[in-house]
């Protein structure tokens, strides 16, 4: 039985737009031939930006182009969620949408039911599972988890703006199903702030997003809303989407902060999955759907051998941890936990250091009479002093807090930045 | 484009009591406002030094309970069926 808050699953659900399946050709071999898809993905294009610089490059494959697609998936959520709920029916499950689940019933220190908002609305299970996705109130009631801070979440915000196919067939390059997404990282699509912007091609429309951690957005003077429109009018985007017509405004947030924010995530006769545990994976390989989607057929696993058993306490549902543990799911979540504490520490890569690393690429392409080695120094000149104008500024000097390190880097600019990146690098590995 | 040019494409069952209830006090005390910036649909505005709130535009994002250090808001999903519905 599935309680939804929403008149239909997906009417409450807001992503940029990539599902990825690898889980769900499992479940459902060769979906893509049944399922409302817009586009598979063909390649991804990356964009540094600064306000007036671009660097971008591309990754395709003609073999993106067949089955299993690469296993990546433009959708939309409404249509995408509501045609997979009615797959879920088929197979047997009992779908009740208009209802919130308000809390969890307990006895004995075991969750045993829900209580849905309105009336008498108390159900009693064997086991619950928790997929309420990033805001989880539910957990929290719980008392599985500690109260999210502003550096656990990221707000997304997204236009859906019609466009007809053949223009973005034409603009974008694609043949038939083909599809694209455009991700640029920070920089100037979100002022400097940590997050980014997206654009991927649906069938006619564009999903058009721009994405920031809360806790960066709020220690700048900056609305929210201004980020939108200031992606949607850069230099390096506007081209892509001129002509189109906005026809859906949505917003939502993204567990950010990975490993470390995952809350307790089984007890006695409850499973949490999805975002609500906060399984996503928060890097440039941003996977949240298949993390989901994994996480809730471990859970399923997990209670169909408790039903075995029937035995549906902590000790037999740790089972879920075993099958995450040896999954994608958490080896990528270990692996990229160093990723975002470095990200978290280091912001001036996702702003002032794009300024200076477009610049030496742009630098570097000048054409003049100067000798191409004069060049290449004067390229790096520039390189360092931009630099040291960065380490001298008042943001610099916030971001080098340290006496000793804003010292050094206003001493030693390039032996700072690349100190960075080396402890980037090794963060990644 | 303009929020309000924005929210009004989309569609809303809007529910006749608010879902989010904010507690004008701590608002009076409150040294940042933060809530006014990072709505993502300006629910939260000032008029003159007094905070208003509105909940008809609400994504029900959840960024405003999370903003708020001051504990000025209480946080809910609006009733079953009401509220946003996104049609993409
Ligand atoms: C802006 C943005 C862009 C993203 N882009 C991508 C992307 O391109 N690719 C990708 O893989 N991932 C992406 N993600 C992440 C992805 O959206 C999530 O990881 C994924 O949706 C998680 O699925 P879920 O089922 O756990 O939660 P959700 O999709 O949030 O679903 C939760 C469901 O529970 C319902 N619900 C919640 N509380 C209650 C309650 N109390 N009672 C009843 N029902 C309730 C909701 O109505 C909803 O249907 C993005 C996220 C954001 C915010
Ligand atoms: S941040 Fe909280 S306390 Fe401050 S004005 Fe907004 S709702 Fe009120
Ligand atoms: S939940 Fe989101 S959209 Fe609704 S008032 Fe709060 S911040 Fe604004």
């Amino acid at each position: 039985m599935v309680l939804e808050r929403g008149e239909n699953p997906g009417s409450k659900n807001v992503f940029g737009g990539i599902l990825y399946s690898t889980v769900l050709n499992r479940l459902i071999p060769n979906f893509w031939e049944k399922a409302p898809i817009e586009r598979h993905v063909k390649g991804i294009q990356i964009f540094l930006i600064s306000d007036k610089n671009a660097v971008s490059i591309g990754v395709e494959s003609e073999e993106h182009n067949k089955p299993p697609y690469n296993n990546s998936f433009i959708i939309t959520r409404n249509k995408f969620d509501k045609w997979y709920a009615n797959q879920a029916e088929e197979a047997g499950a009992f779908i009740i949408p208009n209802t919130v689940v308000d809390d969890l019933i307990w006895e004995n220190g075991k969750v045993v039911g829900v209580k849905a908002r309105g009336g008498d609305g108390e159900l009693y299970a064997d086991a619950v599972i928790v997929a309420e996705g990033v805001n989880s109130l539910l957990t929290g009631k719980a008392g599985l988890r500690r109260d999210y801070e502003p550096r656990q979440v990221a707000l997304g915000m997204k236009e859906v703006i019609e466009l007809p196919k053949e223009v973005i067939e034409e603009r974008f390059h694609l043949n038939g199903r083909e599809g694209v997404e455009y991700k640029y990282i920070a920089g100037d699509a979100t002022k400097g702030i940590w997050g980014g912007g997206n654009i991927y091609t649906n069938l006619e429309s564009l999903s058009v997003v721009t994405w920031v951690g809360l806790k960066p957005l709020m220690e700048q003077n900056i609305k929210a809303t201004e980020l939108l429109e200031h992606f949607k009018n850069h230099p390096f985007v506007r081209n892509y989407i001129k002509g189109g017509k906005t026809i859906e405004y949505q917003a939502h947030l993204a567990p950010d902060g990975g490993y470390d924010s995952t809350p307790k995530y089984f007890t006695n006769g409850l499973l949490v999955v999805g975002d609500a545990a906060r399984f996503l994976n928060a890097s440039v390989h941003y996977e949240g759907t298949n993390f989901a989607m994994a996480s809730g057929e471990a859970a399923a696993k997990t209670i169909m051998e408790a039903k075995k058993k029937n035995d549906f306490t902590a000790n037999t549902l740790s089972y879920y941890q075993k099958l995450l543990s040896g999954s994608f799911v958490m080896k990528d979540l270990k692996r990229y936990r160093k990723m975002n504490r470095f990200a978290e520490a280091n912001p001036e890569f996702f702003g002032p250091y794009f300024d200076v690393i477009t610049q030496m690429a742009v630098d570097f392409f000048t054409v003049n009479e100067l000798p191409k080695r004069t060049a290449e120094f004067q390229m790096l000149k520039r390189f360092r002093s931009g630099l040291k104008q960065f380490y001298s500024s008042e943001l610099g000097a916030k971001y080098n807090h340290n006496w000793f390190t804003r010292t050094f880097a206003r001493i030693c600019p390039l032996m700072r930045f690349m100190w960075q990146s080396l402890k980037g690098a090794l963060a990644f590995i | 484009m303009k929020i309000d040019d924005k929210l009004a494409l989309n569609l809303f069952h809007v529910d006749s009591e608010a879902h989010i209830k904010v507690d004008k006090e701590k608002c009076r005390k409150c040294p940042h406002k933060v809530c006014t910036r990072v709505c993502p649909v300006e629910n939260y505005t000032l008029e003159g030094d007094e905070l208003v709130f509105a909940w008809e535009g609400c994504l029900e994002c959840g960024t405003c309970n999370i903003a708020c250090d001051q504990g000025a808001i209480t946080w809910d999903y609006p009733r079953g069926g009401h509220g946003i519905c996104f049609r993409f």
